[in-house]
């Protein structure tokens, strides 16, 4: 099918008129017809007809085509503000908003001549690890039906394993892209804090949102970043490093490449399909040049309890918004987890609570800054898991609120120091579901991590395998 | 009966003229305008929207501090106050907690705590049987000084008040009016037995004020009330009240107990802000001359007199016009100061070249100055009293009398009128 192709074989292919934007955005509105009522990835589903007129446009003028997106259609978490396509971050609270405006990474898709067919279930807000915390119906994993396709973000992994979409979106607090893209079997880059802007990104957690693009290998990530990455006015936290062609720097040689291997991330509580994975890509990093050295970064098990109080603490300030008044869905539409951790926050930036939590909570973050930028001194990257577990059935992390929060463990550190990270496949389990690892890099380092994960990825096969859905 | 002392610290937010508003593009100008026609996502507060800072609005209320002698951060940053109010879109304002852009600074005797720069919020429309909200005061850029609780007088609020005003009006960054609400007064009142020490152990904040005028009143009534309290043997409460003008009273609104937690944090969408010594010099050139040192050297270089020199600079704009007069150097400065202060000509409309030309073309006609009038009538009350009984002659004495007095010039019209204005 055309979306198991790279975008840069779609680019080729269109450019020589081999195919038209409009085979594509046939081929997989023919493929969300058949899969989707299997899996739910959508929240708001383009309509054919209009996505179809859009492409016909890009058809009339791919001459003029500069980005290798021209004329692919995407998908993004809903949790991006879009003009004139509902957006609800998966909460019924706007359940029926309609921006007046767009993101700025939506506006920069388009300016490219992407075209954007869909708004994905998530957890509502960001808030869970399984899209099970969503008011659109759980998103279910493509490989087995019977678990989750992970979250925050599970839509928008779900649809790319799935082939409902070339690329997508997704949104990153503590693990919301390479959860996921882990459970899902595909490649999602967590970017640096500050490299693609926020505005338009409805905040879950301010200091730790991070926008970045998922897709089937590193190198169509590479791609995407290229699109979306660098300064915006409209967002004081992003950053003026410039944008390197990403995509461009993928072919190097990884030889000499140092790679740190935590030993922490590999204790008891990780599932021992996931280690040996792990164990095994490391093997795969080595022949290919890479040295691997095991490393210690202590504090991990702080990470959870820093981030349950950084990131309620600032939900709760930024669903203050959400009063009733202006959106026209009253607060009690607010499900159980988004109420819990609006409860947390509050608390802990109460007066005379604030010093116990949020400060200190700050005063850790400063020191895993520390702790990370001590081990990236020496290293080009981090080899981790991402989860804990393999993809878990439906209820197992929605009734337990501890189990729920430890499925982060790996992830949220990274958010917490604002360190890019890619996450993408690396095996599968004997029960046939997916397995990923992620490679955690210095600020600003995307073009390092892409090129490790694109050069594994020329060795191994696990990104190109369909998941059971699409049989 | 005891006698008490006032314990009054000030509160006062002015809005900046900055072109922009404070975290976004719109304009800042708001006052009459059409209803929800100036927002934005950032200041509706929408989805995803994030503030930037407006870069002047920053640099206003660093040269207000440093006109108000205070000491600027090195650091500082923005944080978020919560509070759930239909004006306040984001459900949180942004505004500035524990490092102030401005901290200490006074105005003669009354000391700065600190000065601060946040957003303003929009506006509630009341109406029959419906609230409105307007947006488009939401997210100017406002600026917040606190001064110590070191007033002790209605004269001395209204004397730095005025000051203040004076001096955020000759900086040229707010137009500091009362009415359009750009100014905004909240004082905090207690009162203490005369000659103890340290504070009362309550405070009242008074809000909805909005003129020079209520304030003193506000305060007036505050300072009665409690001392009636005092000597009734009750502890005044620790409360907000509001100014009511129609009846003349304050109203309690909110009392201790339901103080708001506004729950800070530092503002995770705006990266801290840092200032070089250099940035700081180079908003610190941008002062201009200040009314106390204007005054000094009007007197100095022009040889006018304290009450002149202080009429002369009462604006920047008067001050300004006047030396612009000096400048063209066809009339002394003390005769152009007389001219200006009697005849109050109107700036907007008359260039000083215009206006020294009518004083060059009114020839030996010379202005009367307002003492010679009044000394007149005091030295002729018999003048004064036989005028008042309907004798017509009496006023052309007083004239004749005035004329002497200025060794006969000046117009008998112009004196006549001048004195009929003083008869009244
Ligand atoms: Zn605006």
């Amino acid at each position: 099918m055309l979306a198991d192709f790279s975008i840069i074989e779609l680019a080729k292919k269109m450019r020589s008129k081999e195919i038209s934007p409009m085979d594509v955005i046939t081929e997989i509105y023919e493929t969300i017809g058949k899969i989707d009522k299997k899996i739910n990835a959508f929240i708001t589903l383009v309509d054919k007809e209009q996505a179809l007129r859009i492409a016909q446009k890009r058809a009339k003028t791919r001459e003029a085509a500069r980005s290798p997106l021209f004329g692919l259609p995407y998908v993004m978490k809903d949790a991006y503000v879009t003009a004139g396509v509902r957006t609800t971050a998966a909460s019924k609270v706007l359940d029926d908003f309609v921006p007046p405006y767009s993101a700025t990474v939506h506006r920069k898709l388009e300016d490219a001549g992407a075209i954007l067919i869909g708004k994905m279930n998530m957890d509502a807000w960001g808030h869970g690890a399984s899209t099970e915390n969503t008011d659109y119906g759980v998103t279910k994993n493509p490989w087995d039906i019977t678990r989750s396709a992970g979250g925050s973000g599970g839509g928008p992994a779900a649809a790319i394993a799935s082939r409902l979409a070339i690329f997508a979106i997704g949104e990153d607090t503590g693990g919301s892209i390479r959860n996921p893209a882990a459970w899902c079997g595909i490649t999602g880059l967590k970017v640096t804090y500050g490299r693609v802007s926020r505005y338009g990104a409805i905040a879950y957690a301010s200091s730790l949102d991070s926008v970045g693009p998922t897709a089937k290998t590193a190198e169509d990530c590479a791609h995407v970043l290229e699109v979306i990455g660098g300064k915006d006015p409209y967002d004081a936290t992003s950053s003026p490093q410039p944008v390197v062609r990403y995509s461009g720097e993928l072919q190097g040689s990884i030889r000499g490449k140092k790679i740190a291997f935590p030993k922490e991330f590999f204790k008891e509580g990780l599932d021992g399909e996931i280690r040996k994975a792990i164990v095994e890509a490391r093997r795969v990093f080595e022949s290919l040049g890479a040295v691997v050295e095991d490393v210690s970064l202590p504090m991990l098990e702080y990470g959870v309890p820093v981030y349950y109080i950084l990131a309620p603490s600032e939900t709760s300030s930024n669903l203050a918004r959400y009063d009733g008044i202006r959106y026209g869905n009253e607060r009690e539409l607010f499900t159980q987890e988004t109420k819990r951790r609006i409860m947390t926050g509050t608390y802990a930036l109460s007066s005379g609570y604030y010093d116990a939590y949020y400060k200190k909570a700050q005063k850790a973050r400063s020191i895993f800054i520390e702790k990370y930028t001590d081990i990236l001194q020496h290293f080009d990257a981090i080899l981790a898991p991402v989860t804990p577990g393999m993809p878990p059935k439906f209820g197992e992390l929605l009734d337990d609120p501890v189990k729920n929060m430890m499925a982060d463990l790996y992830t949220v550190t990274v958010n917490i120091v604002g360190l890019p990270s890619l996450a993408l496949a690396c095996g599968f389990g004997s029960s046939g579901l997916p397995i990923g690892m992620q490679l955690i890099g210095r600020m600003f380092s995307e073009s390092t991590l892409l090129a490790l994960g694109h050069n594994y990825q020329k060795t191994t096969p696990w990104h190109k395998k369909h998941p059971g859905v699409l049989a | 009966m005891n006698t008490y002392e006032p314990i009054i610290g000030l509160e006062i937010h002015v809005e900046l003229k900055t072109k922009s508003k404070m975290f976004c593009g719109c304009p800042a100008s708001h006052f009459g305008k059409k209803p929800n026609t100036q927002t934005c996502p950032v200041c509706l507060g929408l989805p995803g929207a994030l503030p930037v800072s407006n870069k002047k609005a920053i640099e206003w209320t660093i040269m207000l501090g440093l006109a108000l002698e205070g000491n600027i951060a090195e650091i500082s940053k923005f944080d978020r106050k919560h509070y759930f109010y239909p004006d306040l879109p984001k459900g949180y304002q942004i505004s500035q907690y524990d490092q102030p852009l401005c901290r200490g600074g006074t105005i003669g005797d009354i000391r700065i705590h600190r000065v601060h720069l946040e957003e303003d919020t929009g506006k509630l429309i009341h109406t029959n049987n419906t609230t409105l909200v307007d947006f488009n005061r939401s997210g100017v850029p406002l600026v917040e000084i606190v001064t110590e609780p070191d007033i002790h007088s209605t004269e001395q609020a209204r004397e730095f008040l005025k000051k203040l005003h004076q001096t955020v009006r000759y900086l040229g960054i707010s137009d500091a009016d009362m009415e359009k609400g750009s100014m905004r007064l909240e004082p905090n009142i207690s009162v203490r037995k005369t000659g103890e020490k340290g504070l009362p152990s309550y405070k009242v904040e008074v809000k909805n004020i909005n003129s020079f005028r209520f304030v003193e009143k506000a305060i007036h009534f505050e300072i009665e009330r409690q001392m009636t309290l005092l000597n009734n043997g009750e502890k005044p409460k620790q409360e907000t009240r509001g100014w009511s003008e129609g009846k003349g009273i304050t109203i309690s609104q909110r009392s201790k107990e339901e103080a708001a937690d506004y729950r800070y944090f530092p503002e995770p969408d705006i990266p801290p802000m840092r200032f070089s010594r250099h940035q700081i010099s180079d908003v610190r050139r941008q002062i201009p001359e200040l009314p106390d040192a204007k005054r000094q050297r009007f007197i100095k270089t022009y040889s006018l007199s304290e009450y002149d020199a202080n009429l002369l600079t009462e604006t920047r704009a008067l001050a300004d016009f006047f030396e612009e007069c000096v400048k063209i150097g066809k009339v002394p400065a003390k005769k152009l100061a007389n001219w200006i202060i009697n005849k109050k000509p109107d700036m907007e409309n008359v260039l000083p070249a215009a206006l020294v030309k009518s004083i060059l073309e009114a020839g030996n006609v010379i202005s009367i100055s307002d003492d010679v009038i009044k000394q007149i009538l005091s030295d002729n009350p018999k003048a004064v009293e036989d005028y008042k009984k309907g004798k017509q002659q009496a006023l052309m004495f007083l004239v004749g009398a005035v004329m002497r007095q200025m060794k006969g010039k000046g117009s008998a019209e112009e004196i006549k009128k001048m004195l009929l204005s003083k008869l009244q």
